[in-house]
């Protein structure tokens, strides 16, 4: 959170909204610990990073349309097993989730 | 108007203050926010006083070992249920590096040191060396001598600070290492050959250090990888706080013997 913060305060500046989007959990080999986080603002710029650049794609996705409000805040979750896994899979095989919310709060 | 627990937070993260942010992320109160910082009383709510409570406790434990997880709960906070996840995230201030010796080693162990995130800290008696405009990258450039300055802040120093003793002179490397074996401190390095070392010890023994507390020294500093330069020695002797701080079985210089530089 401390690395995205001088972008937070600009984009917060700026008028823009902002959506956060935080590792809380990871099973097998991840590649960023709990606590990684990425910030999207509502024009699609973005800060920080939840893996090694894996599914950062999927997750700007993903706040975007919590932005907008077509998906609720939640967690969304990436993985070797998972249907998707060949769009946007983790390489190291393992899973992460990771919580996605508007910075409303 | 009161600050936001965003606020709130932002400001603790600037002032490198310590703080614990839980957050709902499964449950009836999906997003609910928890603040929780020493000695204050928490900042907003989960969705019910117990839970709060309960959260509070834990995230205090949390952070106190610098810990980030998620933990289940029943919807007031019951344990062993799992109605709610609560992710606590733990913003510990950064750890500490105290670099006793301004020698031309420091500013690459101070450039290396700041990349893993240390709060770094140049300390030496000799006004000359101990500089600002020398070390540019260092938090603190300290002068004065290594025990008065263990003195002031050994007491703040726990399992994730390093102490690196790069004095190469036994007059300030021995009251140093005396004064950080007499801390808590999780690494404990000291520069030089493995003749100095040998007589370091002897003089260690003298000031009446114990046994223990000598094997704590990482004598000669660093992982035995073959470093030559200032900077090459600075990335041997983090990836020895890395590799102590983990467990992992890497050959420091301390258990190997030979040569130092490859």
């Amino acid at each position: 959170m401390k690395e995205v913060l001088d972008d937070i305060e600009r984009w917060r500046a700026d008028g823009h909204r902002v959506a956060v989007a935080r590792v809380v959990g990871v099973e097998g080999s991840g590649p960023r610990d709990p606590g990684a986080t990425m910030v999207v603002n509502d024009t699609g710029e973005v800060a920080g990073s939840v893996s090694g650049g894996c599914v950062e794609g999927a997750v700007v996705e993903e706040a975007l349309a919590v932005l907008a409000g077509t998906h609720d805040r939640g967690v969304v979750s990436f993985g070797y097993s998972d249907d998707e896994a060949f769009a946007v899979g983790l390489t190291c095989g393992g899973t992460i989730h990771v919580f996605v919310e508007p910075l409303d709060w | 108007m009161s600050d936001s627990i965003y606020e709130l937070l932002r400001d603790a993260l600037r002032a490198e203050e310590p703080a614990a942010l839980a957050t709902v992320t499964a449950g009836p109160t999906v997003g609910a926010k928890l603040l929780v910082r020493p000695d204050v009383a928490p900042v907003g709510t989960l969705g019910d006083p117990d839970l709060d409570r309960v959260v509070a406790r834990d995230a205090r434990g949390e952070l106190e070992s610098g810990l980030t997880t998620t933990r289940h709960y029943g919807t007031r906070g019951e344990a062993r249920e799992h109605e709610v996840s609560v992710f606590i995230e733990s913003f510990a201030p950064p750890p500490r590096m105290v670099i006793f010796g301004a020698v031309d080693f420091t500013a690459a162990l101070v450039k290396a040191g700041k990349v893993l995130g240390f709060r770094v800290t140049v300390c030496d008696a000799r006004a000359v060396f101990a500089t600002r405009a020398r070390f540019p990258d260092a938090d603190d450039v300290v002068n004065d001598w290594p025990d008065r300055h263990l003195a002031k802040i050994g007491s703040e120093l726990g399992p994730r600070d390093a102490v690196c003793v790069l004095t190469h002179d036994a007059k300030f490397d021995v009251p140093a290492l005396v004064g950080a074996l007499d801390t808590d401190a999780g690494y404990v390095g000291a520069m030089g050959s493995r003749r100095t070392h040998a007589d370091r010890v002897a003089r260690l023994r003298e000031a009446e250090v114990g046994e223990d507390a000598i094997r704590r020294v990482m004598a000669p500093i660093g992982l035995d990888i073959g470093a030559r330069t200032p900077e090459e020695t600075a990335i041997a002797i983090c990836a020895e706080i890395i590799a102590l701080r983990t467990g992992r079985p890497a050959p420091s210089l301390r258990d190997t013997d030979g040569s130092i530089h490859g």
